[in-house]
Parts: C-alpha cells; structure tokens; sequence
C-alpha cells in the first residue's frame, strides 16, 4: 500500500498545479485581446476588417494587438466568451442576457450594429396568417431569439405557447427541415431564412420588422477587462465605424467591401444586399449612440428579459426577473442595482461621434 | 507482467483515477467559483446535486413531466429500436454474404461502400426520406451501425473452418440447416460482441440525432441546455449516459458469457 500511498499523493499534488493554473491570469493590463465573431449579415464587417487590415491600422494606433477570430458554432462563441477564453465576441441582446450575464460575467455592450427588421421570420407551409399556426409544430432553435419571436408573434394573434407544439431544431438543418413533409411550420434567422421563403409552399406570415428594435446585433466585451484597457474600446469602436462607412459608399470601394463581404459569409453580393435590406445597420455613432438614449431601449430589454425570465433561460434559481440588474446608457437599472452584469455603454460611442478617437 | 494486484488493490487502482479527476473538478470548480459566484462553467458538486433532485423527481414547471425519466424513456426507446434493427440486418445480411458467394459478391462490396459513407453527411437526405420525427432518428442509428456489423459477422463467417462446412454437407446437411445449426451458433458470441463496440456510435447518433430536431431526449436536453450553458444539467446528463452505456456493455457481456459459455474457455480472468 506504500506505492499507492505515494502515487496518489504524487498525483493529488500535480492536480492541485494543474488547477491553479487555471486562475493564474490576473487583472493587469493586457496588450491582446481576442474577438470572436460568428456569419452573420450585420456582423460581417468584422470579418472584413481583419481581412483588409483595418483591424491591424487601429490595433496599431492604440498599441496593442487584436485578434479576430471566426467561431462556426454561434453558441459555442458565446460559450467561450462567458468562460473566459474571449474578451469580446458578437452576439444578440437576449444572448447577452442569458448566456455572459446570467453566468456571472459582468458584460458590455460596447457596439449596437444593427437591430434585425425582417432578418427573423415565422414561415408556414398551407397557411395565410399567423393565426394559423395553431395546433402545428413548429420547428425552430428553442430558446433562442427564433423563439423569443415566435413568442411576441403568439401574443399578437392572442395564442399561447400551449396552442403549438415546439420541436428543437439546429439552425444548420432547418433549411432541410422544412423540405420534410411533416414539417409544416418553421421559424429561423437569415441566410437560411432565405433560403426556406424561397420554396413554393412556403408562406412568410411574421417577421421581425413587426418588432422593430428588440432583436439587436451587438459587440459585447467584458466589463473589467474594458474598464482596464480603455484602449480596447476606443480600437473597436474605431474600427467598427470605418469598416461599415465603407460598407454604406456607394462607390466602387463600398462594393469591393460588400462583394469581400459577401464572400466570407458564402453568398454572393445579391444575397448579401438582400440580407442587408431587412437588417437596420446604424451607419453612424451619433445614430446608434440615439437609439441606445431613447427610452425604448428600457421597454424591450424588460421585454426580452421576462420572456428569458418566464422560460428559466436566467437559471432554475432565479426567483425574479430582476435578479439581474441591466444598466442603461443613463446610468438607470433594469432589475438589481447590486448585480448588474449586462451594461450598455455609449462613452465609447460618443468618443467616436465626436470624432476624438 | 508479474506484479499481480490483490483484491483490495486492485479495487483501489481502478478507484484512483476517478478519485483524481473528482480532485481536480473540485479544486476548479471552488477556484472558478471563487472569482465568480454565478461562474455556470463547473457548479460545485453540491448543485448539481440539487438540479439531478428536481430533474428526477420534481415535475418541470412548464411541461410537468418529470424531464429525466421522460428524456431517458424516449432516447432509449430510440436507441433500443436502432440498434435492434441493426443487429437483426447484421445477422441476417451479414450470414447470408458470408456463407453464400452468390449473395457475397453481390453485395459485399456494395455494404463495403455503405459502410464508409459519414451517415451525418447524409442527414439532409435522411431527412427528406423519412421526415424528422422518431424514424429518421432510428433510420440513422441503423445506417451508422448496421454496415459495420454486416462487415463483421460476415468476417466471422468468412473465419469458420471450410472443413466444418463441407463435413456438415457430407452428412447431408442443406444450406439452411447449415446456416442454423452449424454457422449461426458460432456466430453468435462475435454478433454480440460486435454489438457491444457498436454502443458507442449508437450513443453518438442517438445524440447527434437529437440535437438536430427533437423535443423531449437525452441529446435534446443537453443541446437546449447548452444554449444557456446550464452545466449543472448537463453534467449530470453526460454522467448518466455514460453509466446507461456502461450498464447496456456489462449486460451485453453478460448475456454473452451466460449464453456461450464455451466461447469464453480460452478467456485470461
């Protein structure tokens, strides 16, 4: 028993070494930050500026290094970010919410790009409005913002979650989904959306243009490492702004960016702008930097967030929807002042409308 | 070689590395847990704990069914039918182009070819076939496994002595009476042995079947899960596949071992 005795001591210490490695990154100032992003029409400008440089020019500027880096898996992005393995990463409002800020990790929402307006739909096979619905089930990534759609569009024809019957389907398959002939009603998001409206059978009944404003496409970063490295903030922010100001020129720059564009995301410059007609990007800070100000944006994040809150997308735990506080541009609170991890942040914004980057 | 373990040690050898991958998790858990109180990446052992209670004996506040035994029901219904399937068409096909060279070569490489096709490749296909409800889950379990038993039991066969076979014929044995009496029985250790290596695909199909479209199962739950990264469910859900598969693989060998005795002489224990 001897050996044993001493193995498993050797063993037990080497465990102990290789879990306090785990913690060993501090606080200090950092000069590389990662950002992931995933193919999404309003988040391809990311894409761009790592391939034309833009990212390198004001990575420079500011003196440090920043890596872009494409994940395939939309939540596997989001998961890596709330673990730490990411300081920034693009996701949707109610992601936000329910995946970082959920999980304890204080968030900011350094870059609202665009809110979707018609980029989601609810699509039926035999059926001429919403109402229809009814009784069918519904093929659609569960928990998601598909979901939190069809959730408003039920409310607005006066149905409940119990009249349909929700069947979990990965976005990857869902255009192959709904060639199944017992699949009957669908919701997804852009470019598979596309791609479905595009059967005959198919019927476009709700979008997200019937909810204008509430699915939102954002750049979030961790509120720490921000508050560290204010430098951060400023390098995305002005990259941002440049890559999409040449994304809206008219010219035979804007089209080069948007054909560069439409490339990494796999369509071509005709799916792309079709995308982009149903996406409402905000070209300028001082737009966004008004949008994040008017008092909407409390409305729908109480929306999004007793929708997550009702489907226990916050954790079984979570008594109240107020459990996790959201801060406003004002400085006002949505829910716990005390535990406020989802902040959306316009200093950067307004550095940049300002023309002081 | 020669250093034999006894009984007590051997039980604490196969112990430890458990009990090291326990220390490590805990060690983790408590320093993540540390830096951030609601850190969902490793939840402590603790709550887990709790989640397991209400997913097992609680009913869901939305469906209000108990989620764990509905969730385990319906996977292992699928699983049960997929591989059941597959064995039977293993056996049958995998006899029939081992024993019969007309049947062999028409279809033994045909099978070959099958074997080697990703059966996720296919799955848009699978889809449109057989839609997206319980068949193509079972269709697809059955895809990725049958080939590979096919193949094998038809190797077996393949193995058998040719002197076996033309003795049976000289005592006036007929092909069926062969197949039934004389291949089949030798077989059928190997089937089942296959079928045991074969639990492990089955799993992931099942899973990767689920996590396409599904609404109530082992996979679905994990991948609606991990979309809020609830890894105090999931855990505890990957914990419980796993000793379903281990208990499925010791009853297999079980059966086996009870049922062919005289396959398992040679055995070293």
């Amino acid at each position: 028993m001897k050996f044993f005795a001493r193995t498993l001591t050797g063993l037990l210490t080497a465990a102990v070494i290789a879990a306090g490695f785990n913690s060993a990154a501090g606080a200090a100032p950092k000069k590389e930050f990662n950002i992931a992003w995933t193919i999404y029409v309003g988040w391809m400008p990311w894409a761009y500026a790592a391939q034309a440089g833009i990212v390198k020019k004001w990575a420079d500027k500011y003196g440090i290094t920043i890596n872009v880096t494409q994940i395939n898996d939309y939540v596997e992005s989001i998961n890596q970010y709330t673990a730490g393995k990411f300081d920034g990463v693009t996701v949707t409002n109610m992601d936000a919410l329910t995946i970082p800020a959920a999980g304890g990790v204080d968030t900011t929402a350094l870059i609202l790009g665009d809110f979707s307006n018609g980029n989601d739909g609810i699509v039926l096979k035999k059926g001429k409005t919403l109402a229809d619905i009814k009784g069918r089930k519904v093929n659609l990534v569960e928990l998601s913002v598909s979901h939190y759609l069809l959730a408003r569009g039920l409310a607005a024809v006066k149905l409940k979650e119990k009249d349909i019957k929700i069947v979990n389907t990965s976005d990857a398959d869902i255009v192959a989904a709904f060639k199944a002939s017992d699949v009957t009603a669908v919701v997804a998001w852009n470019p598979q959306l596309l791609e479905i409206k595009g059967n005959p059978d198919a019927t476009l009944v709700y979008d997200s243009s019937k909810i204008p404003g509430e699915i939102q496409d954002l750049l979030v970063v961790n509120t720490e490492t921000l508050k560290d490295n204010p430098s951060l903030g400023k390098a995305l922010v002005g990259i941002w702004y440049e890559t999409i100001g040449l994304m809206q020129d008219p010219g035979d720059k804007g089209k080069a960016a948007r054909e560069a564009m439409a490339k990494l995301s796999g369509t071509d410059l005709a799916g792309f702008e079709a995308q982009l007609k149903t996406t409402r990007m905000f070209y300028t800070p001082k737009e966004t930097v008004g949008f994040l100000s008017s008092p909407d944006l409390a409305k729908t994040m109480d929306l999004v967030r007793t929708f997550c809150f009702e489907h226990a997308l916050l954790g079984e735990k979570v008594k109240s929807k107020d459990a996790i506080g959201i801060a406003m541009p004002s400085g006002e609170v949505l829910g716990s002042k005390q535990n406020v991890k989802l902040r959306f942040d316009t200093t950067f914004l307004k550095l940049a409308a300002e023309g002081k980057l | 070689m020669n250093i034999v373990p006894g009984r007590g040690s051997r039980l604490a050898l196969a112990l430890l590395p458990f009990v090291v991958i326990a220390l490590v998790y805990v060690v983790g858990s408590a320093e993540r847990r540390a830096a951030n109180p609601d850190d969902k990446l490793l939840p402590p052992i603790s709550e887990m704990a709790q989640t397991v209670h209400r997913l097992a004996f609680e009913p869901d506040r939305r469906s209000e069914e108990t989620v764990l035994w509905t969730d385990t029901a319906a996977s292992l219904q699928r699983l049960g039918l997929g591989l059941g399937i597959a064995t039977l068409i293993g056996l049958v096909v995998g006899l029939a182009i081992g024993l019969l060279p007309v049947v062999g070569s028409t279809f033994a490489s045909l099978i070959a070819v099958l074997s080697m096709i990703p059966p996720m490749a296919v799955l848009p296909i699978l889809f449109i076939v057989f839609g997206l409800g319980e068949l193509s889950k079972v269709v697809l379990i059955v895809f990725g496994v049958a080939p590979f038993l096919v193949r094998d039991l038809a190797l077996a066969v393949g193995n058998l002595p040719a002197e076996q076979l033309v003795k049976a014929q000289s005592l006036g044995a007929s092909t069926w009476q062969l197949a039934i009496r004389v291949v089949l029985p030798q077989v059928m250790p190997r089937l089942i042995e296959a079928v045991r290596l074969s639990l492990g695909p089955a799993f992931l199909f099942l899973i990767s079947a689920e996590a396409i479209a599904a609404d109530v199962g082992l996979g679905y739950r994990i991948f609606l899960m991990r979309r809020y990264l609830a890894m105090d469910v999931i855990l505890p859900y990957v914990a419980w596949i796993t000793l379903l598969a281990y208990l499925l693989d010791f009853a297999l060998a079980r059966a086996a071992r009870h049922a062919f005795p005289w396959a398992y002489v040679q055995e070293r224990r």
